[in-house]
């Protein structure tokens, strides 16, 4: 559900284009930040977790500006209809992407708890499941700035398969653990480390509900042709 | 069924959750195939609306789409002018206005309708309001009096003009000589209130306080409204309709209207993307 005329007023259009690139910039900020986490992690990067810390800050400060932008386009161009949907579907998708962050944050943070550890075997898993939901939000953001529904719904199926990757890493650290007791410590760091990027997934899904809405008025449990197995 | 009609959506879909105390009762309005001609002009093009009782309705559209000429219909101003005609059924209280055996003064009663320009008569505020009142009614002194004041309470101009109800009408500010002609329009009574573009001449805090005085007054009449201020449409009415090229394209619940049209021409216009 394209929206493909431009409004009369130009100045409208450029300020949704700016609310986009806002979302798409915090977007790339986020994806980039847990895959940055993951390789620091994984490469035991002290250093570069470091910056993935402290980066965040940028994504907090866009959040603010897109937060600015929509309250500003909604006093000035009192939006309507699909324009309406789209701007609070900005302003609800800047906090949750912001949230993303704090996960590559938190995921950061850990990295220095695990810098003299030896090998732990799920965690050549984690990358793998960190690429699929990153993907996600990928995915989501861009399904966003071309106002694709189906393209949101896709997203939200592909949600189960990290959680199974979570269940298949939950078990595998409980077991690595019973074998290991000394590894205690940092394979629990690494359950929530797999913690974090299942929320991810979970949060790319909300965004994906947030999108469909925008693009078609419709709430993504209402829409046309949906199974229950969908849920 | 014509292709405007197939197109429109007035499928009477849960109006309950409205506080509408009535579609069908007293003050509903019941539009069928109705078209209008400006001599070979044709202004409306099959409109078939059910205008529910005592509740808001707005119609939006822009320049020339017919939304005044609906209104000019209703209350059969258009009769004035010998090459203008309507087809088709406009039904209050069962009964067909369109047919020319309805007195136009029992219509004129029924329904009463304000303009965009405020249009006191040249005299005192309550000749102004006592004018219709003994055309239409035999009321003794006190009793007109009182009909007076509580047109004027109802209109929230009562406080502003009490003191000085002998002076003339065109003493008083814009947004008061409006108000003074809605309480002029609602001492007969009508069920109906026609508003064309009633505030679009007045400034915001006069706006404010008409847009104020319209909510109060659906509880009592079925008020139809034109305006090109898309903003008041959302502010002040419980239905839309939208019109476009003479058509009714789509009729809806406001909050739909303004957050989810169907229609593909209502999202272009209300989003500011028409034409």
């Amino acid at each position: 559900m394209q929206q493909t005329r431009e409004h009369t007023l130009k100045a409208f259009d450029e300020d949704l284009e700016r609310l986009r690139a806002l979302i798409s910039q915090m977007g790339g900020l986020a994806e980039h930040a847990i895959g940055e986490a993951m390789r620091c992690l994984v490469q035991r990067d002290v250093d570069g977790a470091l910056k993935v810390v402290q980066d965040d800050k940028k994504l907090d400060i866009l959040e603010e500006e897109t937060e600015r932008q929509a309250v500003q386009v909604i006093a000035l161009r009192a939006p309507m209809a699909s324009d309406l949907r789209d701007v609070v579907a900005a302003l609800k998708i800047s906090s949750v992407v912001e949230r993303i962050g704090d996960y590559a944050k938190n995921i950061a943070k850990r990295v220095p708890m695990l810098e003299n550890v030896g090998k732990i075997e799920p965690l050549s898993v984690l990358p793998e499941m960190a690429r699929i939901a990153t993907g996600m939000v990928h995915d989501v953001l861009d399904a966003f700035v071309d106002r694709d529904a189906e393209a949101a719904v896709r997203v939200c199926q592909r949600d189960s398969a990290v959680d199974d990757f979570y269940d298949s890493i939950f078990r595998a650290l409980l077991t690595h653990m019973m074998e290991n007791p000394q590894n205690i410590g940092p394979s629990a760091h690494l359950l929530f480390v797999a913690k974090n990027l299942e929320r991810v997934g979970d949060h790319a899904t909300n965004i994906a509900e947030m999108v469909y809405y925008a693009a078609t008025g419709l709430h993504m449990t209402d829409r046309p042709g949906k199974s229950e197995s969908d849920d | 069924m014509n292709d405007t009609a197939t197109a429109i959506r007035i499928t009477p879909r849960d109006f309950s959750d409205l506080s509408v105390t009535s579609d069908t009762g007293p003050g509903a309005i019941e539009i069928r195939n109705l078209d209008f001609f400006y001599g070979k002009g044709h202004a409306l093009k099959g409109v078939n609306m059910s205008v529910p009782a005592k509740c808001v309705t707005a119609i939006i559209g822009p320049s020339g789409c017919g939304k005044s000429t609906l209104l000019r219909t209703i209350n059969r101003i258009y009769e004035l002018y010998p090459e203008q005609f309507a087809t088709g059924e406009i039904v209050l209280d069962n009964r067909n206005v369109l047919d020319r055996r309805y007195p136009l003064s029992d219509l004129r009663r029924l329904v009463g309708m304000v303009f965009q320009k405020p249009t006191p008569f040249p005299s005192s505020i309550r000749a102004n309001v006592a004018f219709a009142l003994s055309y239409y009614e035999k009321l003794s002194k006190s009793e007109l009096n009182d009909r007076i004041e509580a047109a004027l309470r109802q209109a929230a101009l009562w406080d502003e003009v009490k003191d000085k109800l002998n002076q003339s009408a065109l003493g008083l500010s814009g947004g008061q000589q409006q108000r003074l002609c809605i309480a002029r329009t609602i001492a007969v009574r009508p069920e109906i209130l026609l508003l064309d573009e009633a505030t679009s001449a007045l400034d915001p805090i006069s706006t404010a306080k008409i847009e104020e005085l319209i909510h109060e007054l659906r509880a009592q009449f079925t008020i139809v409204t034109v305006t090109h201020n898309m903003q008041q449409a959302a502010r002040i009415s419980q239905r839309t309709a939208f019109f476009h090229l003479g058509e009714l394209v789509e009729f809806g619940k406001t909050s739909d209207m303004f957050t989810n049209p169907h229609e593909q021409r209502t999202k272009d216009y209300i989003t500011g993307r028409f034409g």
